[in-house]
């Protein structure tokens, strides 16, 4: 039984090996897919230099609120701020134009008459309680009586930015606004009261700090390497469906099947040569993707994966997730007559399998009943395994539910499999 | 395609029986299940007084089988080929290499025995799909259209190879359109058409009860009829 068995893993391996385009496509594209993905991932969060979005800005208060807007633009290295085309000062339909046909992403309208008015409603509001306080003989200008009209700073965004985006951006204006309205507070009091400067304190009073785990003494910073090289190992892991259904149907489709369906051979040894020979695949795609991200990604300016500790237990998920994945690959290849359907269908289906496990968005924050749907994807089980190894510092204990599922998804994928097979054989 | 009906056949040891019929008359069928491939879903049939119900493995171990495909892995050299498949059955080490080079020197094949097997023809294929069903000397031998597509040559070859076999004790179930062939090679045949047992003698004695038949496509014409059969 065990030499059926070698001679079985190493037909698979022959098979490999005179396809070496596949084999190049099945280890390569991983890789590409990993740096690619890392690269673009990280950009975004991380602030470089010679990466900032260029955005408009339109200037129609040209007062001290508009300039520490400007300034403080200037100063989050995200943005570029431009003010100014062809030496001219960009008005309000100029930068909706070049914002709505996507030649920038966004355009930020300053109104007239902002930093006088914010002053005025400022100087109203602390005028009235000092007062209520029988402070008004100690005002040291005059109350403006007349009624201010709330002022709108307008954003204009490219359709095509993604909402994400969107409110990272808005949330930053807005907070940017509250401080210079919550400084001008400050300053206001200071002024009506005749107060020295210094007195009241104009840094937050709440900050905040991220509490990271550690591992002994060491802590340990998340970054989106950490994220990313599990999330599309995984995926590319998954990848396998295609070559093994493929695999599965040229054996239909060439006679061999029905020929090993005659021999004295049970079909646990051929699927058995199957499965073996496709995880030694799955292992040697991981390991190289860890290697890449261990160590190429800091030559291209990421941060390396830190495996410090992880990797045996790293190994295991990836195992783990590529028995799951080898049982949908059979499943696949026994259901499928054709490549025209097996490989659309496995393509599609792993893409489904992503989405829907959290590779891309994080199960957190999809909607409810897609919370419950997300727990029934092999995906989500290994990449929960893989954050808890190294996002979390899980020992073997805390994965075992998560391997489990995905062992008992190879099992019943196998299930289904040989029975459908039987009952196809059945006239 | 015609489910088998009202089918009572026997075949002995040392036979070589032909199992003739047009396109669809269910001869694939039949052999199907013989082979264990599909499960008949009433009727039953023994193999040497084993069942495949009971005794799949022992059942398998005794029986070769030659597709009508030529069921071979196209990237794989012929004797990558041949190693597989013998092992299935149970060869290995020194038994297995010396069974595949017997086998392919028999058939002309030993100096292609490292060439992948898309490089060949097809009635080089054909007989290395024979090697790859008979290489753990079966007691029963299933072959379905074993001389389909190939020359005069390779024909003759795979014919006085299985004649030989035959002649050393393998029984020969075997299906074929080549009439003339099956009249030289068979010593039973059974004439089967829309799943059903037409005719079932010795070439010779199913010439004689034939009205005017000379040969046995003469029989054939006779109990199947002229009807083309275009049946989708």
């Amino acid at each position: 039984m065990i030499y059926k068995l070698y001679m079985s893993v190493l037909k698979e391996f022959l098979l490999l090996k005179r396809d070496m385009g596949g084999v190049i496509i099945l280890f390569i594209m991983p890789l590409v897919l990993i740096i690619a993905v890392t690269l673009i991932q990280d950009s975004t969060f991380k602030t470089v230099s010679d990466a900032k979005i260029p955005i408009l800005l339109v200037n129609n208060d040209n007062g001290k609120v508009s300039q520490e807007v400007y300034q403080n633009l200037e100063k989050s290295e995200v943005f570029t701020v431009i003010t100014k085309i062809d030496g001219q000062a960009i008005t309000e339909i100029q930068a909706k134009e070049a914002v709505f046909k996507g030649k920038y992403q966004l355009a930020i309208i300053i109104p007239q008459n902002l930093s006088a008015d914010l002053q005025s409603k400022i100087d109203q509001n602390v005028g009235k309680i000092l007062s209520n306080f029988g402070m008004a003989d100690t005002l040291s200008g005059k109350i403006p009586q007349k009624a201010i009209a709330q002022k709108e700073v307008k954003l204009y965004f490219d359709p095509a930015v993604q909402m994400s985006f969107k409110n990272a951006v808005m949330s930053s204006v807005d907070k940017m606004i509250s401080q210079i309205e919550t400084k001008s507070i400050y300053a206001a009091f200071q002024d009506q009261l005749g107060e020295d400067t210094a007195a009241f304190e104009q840094e937050s009073f709440i900050t905040f700090k991220e509490i990271v785990p550690k591992v002994g003494n060491k802590e340990i910073i998340p970054n989106s390497v950490q994220h990313n090289v599990p999330a599309w190992t995984l995926f590319a892991i998954f990848f396998i469906v295609i070559p093994l259904s493929i695999n599965m149907i040229k054996e239909k489709s060439q006679g061999t099947f029905v020929r090993l369906h005659t021999n004295p051979v049970p079909n646990v040894i051929v699927m058995g040569g199957k499965t073996i020979m496709y995880l030694i695949i799955c292992m040697i795609q991981f390991y190289m993707m860890v290697a890449v991200a261990v160590f190429l990604f800091p030559h291209l300016g990421l941060p390396a994966l830190n495996v410090e500790g992880n990797l045996v237990l790293m190994s295991i998920v990836a195992l783990f997730s590529g028995f799951a994945a080898i049982g949908l690959g059979i499943l696949i290849g026994t259901v499928a007559k054709t490549q025209e359907q097996s490989a659309p269908f496995g393509s599609t289906f792993t893409i489904i399998l992503a989405a829907i496990g959290g590779v891309w968005v994080p199960v957190f924050a999809m909607p409810e009943f897609m919370q419950h749907i997300a727990k029934s994807s092999p995906m989500n089980w290994g990449l929960n395994a893989f954050y808890d190894v190294l996002l979390r510092h899980a020992s073997i204990i805390d994965i075992v539910p998560e391997i489990s599922l995905l062992f008992l998804f190879f099992l019943l994928t196998i299930t289904i499999a040989l029975l459908y097979d039987k009952k196809k054989r059945t006239v | 395609m015609f489910s088998l009906t009202d089918f009572t056949l026997s075949v002995f040891e040392g036979q070589v029986f032909g199992l003739l019929g047009p396109n669809g008359a269910g001869k694939t069928t039949l052999i199907s299940m013989l082979c264990g491939l599909i499960k008949p879903t009433s009727g039953h049939f023994t193999i040497n007084g084993l069942t495949y119900s009971e005794n799949d493995t022992e059942i398998k171990k005794i029986i070769g089988v030659v597709p009508q495909e030529y069921a071979l892995y196209p990237t794989l050299t012929a004797r990558e080929n041949l190693m597989y498949f013998g092992s299935m059955y149970g060869l290995k080490g020194k038994r297995l290499k010396e069974k595949v080079d017997e086998n392919l020197h028999l058939l002309g094949l030993f100096k292609f025995a490292d060439k992948r097997i898309e490089t060949f023809s097809g009635g080089m294929k054909r007989r290395i799909n024979l090697i790859a069903g008979i290489m753990h000397n079966p007691r029963l031998l299933f072959l379905d259209e074993p001389t389909v597509g190939v020359d005069v040559q390779s024909r003759n070859a795979i014919i006085s190879y299985l004649k030989k076999l035959n002649e050393d004790g393998m029984t020969i179930i075997y299906t074929s359109h080549h009439l003339s062939e099956a009249e030289d090679f068979c010593t039973d045949i059974a004439i089967i058409d829309r799943g059903r047992m037409y005719a079932h003698a010795t070439p010779a004695n199913l010439i004689a009860k034939t009205h005017n038949a000379r040969n046995l496509e003469d029989v054939f014409i006779a109990l199947t009829g002229k009807e083309l059969r275009d049946d989708i």
